[in-house]
């Protein structure tokens, strides 16, 4: 247990302490990291992108002369299709042709949009409805958890259902529906305190093993 | 009386960060050990990796950044050191760009650790753009996405890759993720195909993968650092993750605290009344 040599683990340290400074109040040392998070960020993301996607999808079977998809000049043409319609995209910057960019956005979510849908409302949303279409009964606390559900979507679906008032019925079980959502905000709020708390103690193990080498 | 109630809602919260900063450094360093019960959800992936034939393949997708590398490095290497434990042969995917190296790196690092071979033991794909595509694409042959492993390596030159073609060639696809990810990996991934799936996520996600248990969509789920020290009972290896869990126990009791001391100020300091 000694205190590092590793440049990479200074520079680390010097960033989570700038980060840190944050805490007491707001100071060029946090603003300097979070920008140079920030740069980094983009730039790794960049790299990774253009290593992983352009350079073997485009370049290199540009390079290579292959194209998998059709041969001949239209087999070009189509590599290097969707390049050009990415490309659209750099309109957003002009005045004047920015709506050029819609194309490749329109694209993009149209494509993005046609296998989701239905895989999405198959697998996610008509899934998620059975655990609610359920034989009552009381034999064990599973049947009573599984009652539980059933009540709280119908309660919470009730309090998202707005043509007609809140008020005597209706508005006694909107009011269960809301208590449902409350306790449901609460076990999640509950969890991402978990995570937060989780992150900064991986902070200070670093801080104390990997920099400091005060604990082992 | 009623000034001192008042104080109570008005602690600097400079305070308050540095109670938080004390009651994790303290106990790291002054060793303690709070019990830590296994919960059946976290139980039911570690009996499902148990029950894997030895020699069999398992698809570990990771996809997550050096921003929850606290919650997700424990737990990738508390599944790997039982996948080496029982001779399984590992298959990782990172479908998340900033993950890709931090992901080679703590693969290297778990090898190292227990004496396991690069191709032999566990080969790394690496990352491939558009998660849904690959994910479908896997389906029909790993080859498709990933014709190369992360070092450019032909999957059929890896001893272990031979004879794996699509998920029907792994016994269970356990993926540790931190995104969005993961619900592809549901929908997509073993709704279309079938297969038997695990998600170890962030606390954050860990509430809204819950319901995919009810529906048997997954098999079991480990959530965050607390379901990876769950993880790290189970295969009687304590590391990091207990360590940090035993941490987190008084960091929570700190702030149970603080919210009942923010309470009992507002209620008694007569802001409640104002306000009502």
């Amino acid at each position: 247990m000694s205190i590092s040599t590793d440049i990479g683990v200074w520079v680390a340290a010097f960033f989570t302490l700038c980060i840190f400074s944050f805490l007491y109040k707001d100071n060029p040392f946090y603003k300097f990291a979070e920008h140079v998070a920030v740069g980094v960020s983009a730039g790794y993301w960049f790299v990774v992108l253009m290593k992983e996607t352009l350079q073997p999808a485009v370049f290199l079977p540009l390079k290579q002369g292959r194209w998998n998809l059709v041969p001949g000049p239209l087999g070009i043409f189509l590599l290097i299709l969707p390049v050009i319609i990415g490309l659209l995209l750099f309109f957003r910057f002009s005045k004047r042709y920015n709506y050029i960019a819609r194309i490749p956005i329109a694209l993009i979510y149209g494509i993005g949009a046609g296998p989701t849908l239905v895989q999405y409302l198959q697998n996610s949303v008509i899934r998620q409805m059975q655990p609610t279409m359920i034989k009552i009964s009381f034999a064990s606390w599973d049947s009573f958890s599984e009652v539980l559900i059933a009540v709280g979507v119908v309660c919470g679906l009730t309090y998202f259902f707005f043509s007609k008032e809140h008020r005597g019925t209706i508005g006694g079980v909107a009011k269960v529906g809301i208590w449902t959502l409350m306790i449901g905000f609460g076990a999640t709020f509950g969890f991402t305190v978990m995570a937060r708390v989780s992150l900064l103690i991986g902070r200070f193990v670093f801080l104390m093993r990997d920099w400091l080498g005060v604990i082992g | 009386m009623k000034k001192f109630f008042d104080r109570l809602i008005l602690i600097d919260r400079r305070v308050i960060f540095l109670l938080i900063s004390l009651s994790v450094i303290v106990p790291l360093l002054v060793k303690i050990e709070l019990p830590l019960e296994v919960t059946p959800e976290v139980r039911r992936v570690f009996e499902l990796v148990e029950s894997l034939p030895d020699g069999s393949r398992i698809l570990i997708p990771c996809e997550y950044a050096p921003d929850v590398m606290a919650e997700m490095e424990p737990m990738l290497y508390a599944i790997l050191r039982q996948c080496y434990r029982k001779n399984l042969k590992v298959i990782v995917t990172a479908l998340y760009p900033t993950g890709v190296n931090l992901i080679e790196k703590e693969l290297r690092y778990m090898a190292d650790q227990t004496g396991r071979k690069y191709g032999e033991d566990y080969t790394y794909l690496g990352y491939r753009p558009y998660p849904a595509a690959v994910i479908l694409s896997m389906g029909q042959d790993f080859r498709q996405s990933f014709a190369v492993d992360f070092y450019g390596t032909p999957l059929d030159s890896l001893p272990m890759m031979k004879g794996v073609k699509n998920y029907k060639d792994v016994g269970l696809v356990l993926t540790v993720n931190a995104t969005g990810g993961t619900e592809y990996w549901i929908i997509y991934g073993r709704e279309r195909y079938n297969f038997p799936l695990a998600i170890g996520v962030t606390a954050v996600m860990g509430a809204d993968y819950y319901n995919y248990l009810k529906t048997g969509q997954i098999v079991g789920i480990i959530p965050g650092l607390k379901g990876a020290a769950e993880y790290e009972k189970l295969i009687d290896h304590p590391e990091d993750a207990i360590r940090g869990m035993n941490i987190q126990s008084i960091v929570h009791l700190l702030i149970v605290v603080f919210v009942l001391i923010g309470n009992v100020g507002f209620f008694l300091s007569g802001q409640y009344r104002r306000k009502k």
